[in-house]
């Protein structure tokens, strides 16, 4: 039972909105009956029989992606999936670029994490639209999530919409949400082998920030070696190089969304 | 656990299908699990008996096929097989691999058996 509104909801991801403690909106499949198999023929063989189905496990969800990549594209509206083990810095990334974008486009930020409203509180602090999906147990967001949530968030057309992934190295690489461009963050106090640990996510990437470069003196990290194993994995991934703490290397970045919001 | 998730997906999916053909249970699975995919197969079968409790497919053997991965090299064009996202063209050593195969990830058929006593 859901310990907000007391209805008979059990787990699932719930979207609520900081500050406002009555709110929540639960995300259920109702009403998104667009599932279909291709089906090559039934063997009636007596009692049994085989169903020949060909579906693609994550069909569904990428069906809906597509949906929700059309419902951007038709209103100009570029979205970025925000990936990262937790504490790779996501949210503070967030907070050191969306004040300068937002002198040139409007912003929303949807948050994904298990639990809480705190960083969708450290988005509201900044005075854009935000919305928290708690996906519970869930550990990632997956399409359905994000066209239930742009539902609740009153986007502008032309905008800025950045999602920030629950943390996790795995399977949000799986789940396309119908964003333009997949951002993986990695921070200089994790391995720099990571990328080889975490392959898919690295390959999936469009883009690959490595975080902390303030930190780089005391830990025993080699950013070369890093950026090498990341570029095996995936030679089309664009790296940038930065501190969200002190803001090295962020303005390039910045420069480089701008770029790409320009192309859009 | 990501296994977990999927594994709850393929169970509803699955059920849904077999009650719309009006089974009385799922015996079989077929699923191609390529060796790229993400998936851990052994992780997956795990989940898959707690995701299974309680719905037609609570019985049903898990048959999974693991195709290998396939790579193409993009300096010299050659195509061989690739255990890893960062293969190495085993002709000129390039890193431009190209994934071919290896990346599927589906439910290739289901046998379901009809109601007791039809
Ligand atoms: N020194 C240093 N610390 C940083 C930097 N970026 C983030 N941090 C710190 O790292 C911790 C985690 O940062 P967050 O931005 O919350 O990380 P996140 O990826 O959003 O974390 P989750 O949402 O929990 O997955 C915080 O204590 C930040 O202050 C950086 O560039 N340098
Ligand atoms: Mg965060
Ligand atoms: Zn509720
Ligand atoms: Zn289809
Ligand atoms: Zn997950
Ligand atoms: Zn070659």
């Amino acid at each position: 039972m859901c310990d907000t509104c007391g209805c008979a909801s059990e787990g699932g991801a719930v979207l609520r909105k900081p500050g406002l403690n009555d709110y929540h909106v639960h995300i259920s499949e109702s009403g998104h009956n667009h599932e279909h198999t291709h089906e090559h023929g039934h063997h009636h063989q007596g009692r049994s029989r085989t169903l020949v189905l060909e579906q693609d496990v994550l069909h569904k969800n990428n069906l809906l992606a597509e949906r929700n990549r059309g419902y951007f594209e038709a209103r100009n509206i570029f979205v970025l999936n925000l990936l990262s083990s937790p504490g790779s810095g996501k949210t503070s990334l967030l907070e050191k670029i969306i004040p300068a974008l937002q002198q040139h486009i409007p912003v929303a930020v949807i948050e994904g994490d298990q639990q809480t409203t705190n960083d969708a509180e450290r988005m509201q602090a900044l005075g854009v639209p935000v919305i928290q999906i708690n996906t519970g147990s869930g550990c990632h967001l997956d399409a359905l999530m994000i066209n239930s949530a742009v539902k609740e968030l009153e986007l502008h057309d032309n905008s800025l919409l950045c999602i920030e992934n629950v943390g996790n190295l795995v399977c949000p690489a799986m789940f396309d949400l119908g964003e333009a461009l997949k951002v993986v963050i990695i921070s200089v106090t994790e391995g720099d082998d990571k990328p080889l640990k975490y392959p898919n996510m690295f390959h999936e990437a469009d883009l690959c920030i490595l975080n902390k470069m303030d930190l780089l003196p005391y830990v025993d990290f080699d950013a070369n070696k890093c950026r090498e194993n990341a570029m095996r994995v995936n030679h089309h991934l664009e790296w940038f190089e930065v501190s969200a703490k002190t803001g090295e290397g962020v303005d390039a970045w910045q420069d480089w969304i701008k770029n790409k919001l320009k192309q859009h | 656990m990501h296994e977990m998730s999927i594994a709850l997906s393929i169970v509803e999916t699955l059920d849904a299908k077999a009650r719309e053909e009006g089974a009385g249970r799922i015996s079989g699975i077929d699923l191609v699990i390529g060796k790229l995919a993400g998936i851990e197969p052994e992780s997956l079968r795990f989940c898959f008996s707690a995701a299974a409790k309680g719905t037609l497919a609570e019985e049903a053997l898990l048959a999974i096929e693991e195709p290998e991965g396939l790579g193409e090299c993009g300096e010299c064009g050659i195509t061989f097989p690739v255990s890893f996202y960062y293969a190495e063209c085993p002709e000129c050593r390039s890193l431009r691999v190209k994934i071919v195969s290896g990346e599927e990830f589906v439910i290739q058929s289901i046998t379901i058996e009809d109601q007791e006593g039809e």
